[in-house]
């Protein structure tokens, strides 16, 4: 009997890193792999692990492969799906990807086929979110007349979201910070960079302490708070609807349901 | 700004702004210019949603409520003992401003009741745009209102600054508006319509040839009408509407459930129910007509001037003309595909892309998320398994309604219950 022993990938939980897996995978014809990321190992009893040094070009050979079997929409939703952090989603993208390569044709539009249609799903449920973020980003002016918001999305949505807050907010320094990943995106006025912020012990992401916040701050949230309430026709109410379309989760942080 | 005055007057004239449902904050293509505020590309973005479900994208605002006209429908009509306000043009500007920095809103959404005349009125609309777009460098979202007999002169510097513009014809009927606004007249409405069409017509002629002819209300136009206030048909709303979309290019046409706000008797009494489940097949209807190829009449006509209640008038459609069923999903073409019930066009065009892979059956179908309770009896798959009955129509509207459960059934059975 012939005994496939599993290998298992340890990466660096990077969208580089699990395509440098990639790599690794057809270069060694792996046949049965899984995936760990480095912050997250767990010892396993049987076969072999190893650590992928993410590498930038291996990542970009995979990735021009990928995008040469698939239109940009594709390609972009394996990146979206990625995202979406749930466990085991790089196997299901190693089926994708060992389909897409393997086939003539682009496979992407086959809604028939189970593993297409289930990576198209999660990518959408990650593009929903991404949406959702730019929708949801409360920005409240700090003393040093920076617009903060921070966020806890359900998938790593930030690196999707960037560009949009770029264009969109030229003029203005801000930052918004992930509380869930530690992490955030700044602007300066001339560009994005990811940071990592230490917030003060007392820091209530859901109030604005005039300690770090300008006076101005509370006085438009209140008449943010004022039209939101002026706004909805009491006749027509439908609280169904409502938290369809702003799930309770999110109320958090959004002032307009903080009243 | 005094914090408190503008405070007071924001609650009155969002208030006042609320009847109006347009929210989309789509369809434009202002990009973000020289590092400025804002980007009114792509999508539209609902920041939020109020208690009733409704998209919050825009500071919804009249600039004042002060009016001249005595429209029975209208809230703000002069005769209505409210309070009355009205915003200075910097005030709006500060709000826009500060409430799109804070990622708030798309944008601003201003009306205004008519006051001295409309093209003072309109003049103080379009300030406020210009304001925002030459001194604030502001390039998110605006719609502005066209107030009704405002000048040809006024709408041209309208379009330059605002993405969309619209002027509510809000009765569908002359005969309605004759009743319960009889100091308008439908011609009042046309006219600035008609003059921010065909300058769209000509800004589209001109970009051809001169790349840099600035832009033109490039997310269009739209228009409202009030349902069930003067008791039209659901025939009179939908071909009103369709004249609508085909004479004047409309972007949208919302439909506004009529919310009793006055005891005048030509009007449903305060307390009446909002007609939210018509409102929604109107809705409907409006949808097969602008992206499933539906052509008005086929849906109401003289035989059929009402849409049914209890079922969408696509389902409706489809049980009144049986001959064209079942549809073969691997063979019929886009638009035959769009007419069976509970098929979207996403699915639609799923099913078009899948088979060309293979042969699709049951499964997939179930797996890509069509309504196959309804679905099943109108198609045929790669399956020995499909509906063999011939069915009628009434037969098979009955079938249906027994094996699914509305969302509006209380307001379809309005039986009483003894016992609640």
């Amino acid at each position: 009997m012939l005994i496939t022993e599993e290998h298992t990938l340890i990466y660096d939980a990077t969208f580089d890193g699990f395509l440098t897996c990639i790599f690794h995978i057809y270069e060694l014809r792996l046949q049965s792999v899984s995936f760990q990321k480095s912050d997250n190992v767990q010892e396993s009893l049987f076969g072999s692990s190893t650590e992928i040094v993410t590498d930038l070009q291996k990542a970009d050979r995979v990735w021009k492969g990928l995008k040469q079997k698939s239109t940009a929409i594709g390609s972009l939703r394996l990146y979206y799906a990625f995202l979406s952090e749930q466990v085991h989603v790089e196997s299901l993208l190693l089926v994708y990807i060992q389909q897409a390569l393997r086939s003539k044709v682009s496979i992407e539009s086959d809604f028939s086929n189970a593993i297409v249609l289930k990576i198209s799903q999660i990518a959408k449920s990650v593009g929903r979110e991404k949406h959702r973020m730019e929708a949801f980003v409360r920005f409240k002016l700090t003393k040093d007349h920076v617009y903060f918001a921070n966020i806890e999305p359900d998938f790593d949505v930030l690196p999707l979201i960037s560009n949009h807050f770029e264009k969109r907010y030229a003029d203005q320094k801000w930052i918004i910070y992930d509380l869930k990943r530690h992490y955030g995106l700044f602007y300066d006025l001339n560009k994005v960079d990811i940071i990592y912020l230490t917030l003060p012990e007392n820091f209530d992401a859901t109030k604005t302490s005039i300690d770090y916040f300008a006076v101005e701050e509370l006085e438009f949230q209140t008449l943010w708070q004022d039209y939101f309430e002026s706004t909805n026709i009491p006749s027509r109410k439908n609280i169904k609807l409502h938290v369809q379309h702003v799930p309770k989760r999110y109320w958090k942080y959004l002032s307009e349901k903080l009243r | 700004m005094s914090f408190e005055r503008t405070q007071e007057k924001l609650k009155i004239l969002a208030d006042a702004a609320k009847y109006d449902v347009s929210c989309s904050s789509s369809g434009s293509n202002r990009n973000n210019t020289n590092k400025g505020l804002g980007d009114a590309t792509g999508m539209g973005i609902c920041h939020s949603y109020t208690e009733d479900g409704r998209c919050v994208s825009l500071l919804k605002i009249l600039l004042t409520n002060h009016c001249i006209f005595d429209c029975a429908y209208c809230v703000t009509r002069k005769s209505n003992d409210i309070k009355r306000a009205a915003f200075q043009v910097q005030e709006v500007v500060d709000l826009t401003i500060n409430f799109y920095r804070r990622n708030y809103i798309e944008g601003l959404f201003l009306s205004s009741g008519i006051f001295k005349s409309a093209d003072y009125t309109m003049e103080r609309l379009v300030a406020v745009a210009k304001k925002l777009r030459l001194e604030e460098n502001f390039n998110g979202y605006i719609h502005l209102k066209s107030i009704p007999g405002a000048s040809d002169e006024l709408m041209k510097e309208a379009g330059l600054y605002a993405d969309r513009l619209s002027v509510n014809i809000e009765i569908p009927t002359k005969e309605g508006l004759k009743l319960l606004a009889p100091e308008k007249n439908r011609e009042d409405f046309l006219k600035p319509m008609l003059k921010v069409k065909n300058e769209i017509i000509q800004y589209k002629s001109e970009k051809h040839i001169i790349k840099s002819t600035p832009k033109y209300a490039p997310a269009g136009q739209s228009t409202q009408m009030i349902i069930g206030a003067s008791g039209e048909t659901d025939q009179q709303i939908m071909w009103t509407s369709n004249y609508f979309y085909e004479k004047f290019n409309l972007k949208r046409v919302y439909y506004s459930g009529y919310i009793p706000i006055s005891y005048d008797s030509r009007l449903p009494q305060i307390g009446t129910d909002v007609p939210m489940l018509r409102e929604n097949r109107l809705y409907q209807t409006d949808w097969l007509m602008r992206f499933y190829g539906f052509k008005v009449h086929e849906i109401v006509n003289n035989e059929h001037q009402n849409l049914d209640l209890d079922v969408d008038p696509k389902l409706g459609w489809a049980l009144r003309n049986m001959e064209h069923f079942p549809v073969d999903v691997n063979k019929a073409d886009q638009l035959m595909l769009a007419r069976i019930p509970g098929l979207g066009m996403k699915s639609v065009g799923k099913i078009i892309q899948a088979r060309k892979f293979r042969k699709l059956n049951w499964e997939h179908l179930k797996r890509m998320g069509v309504a196959l309770n309804r679905a099943k009896y109108f198609l045929v798959c790669d399956s020995r398994d499909f509906e063999r009955r011939d069915l009628t129509g009434p037969q098979l509207k009955s079938i249906i309604l027994q094996n699914s459960t509305s969302k509006y059934q209380k307001i379809l059975s309005p039986q009483l219950n003894l016992f609640e």
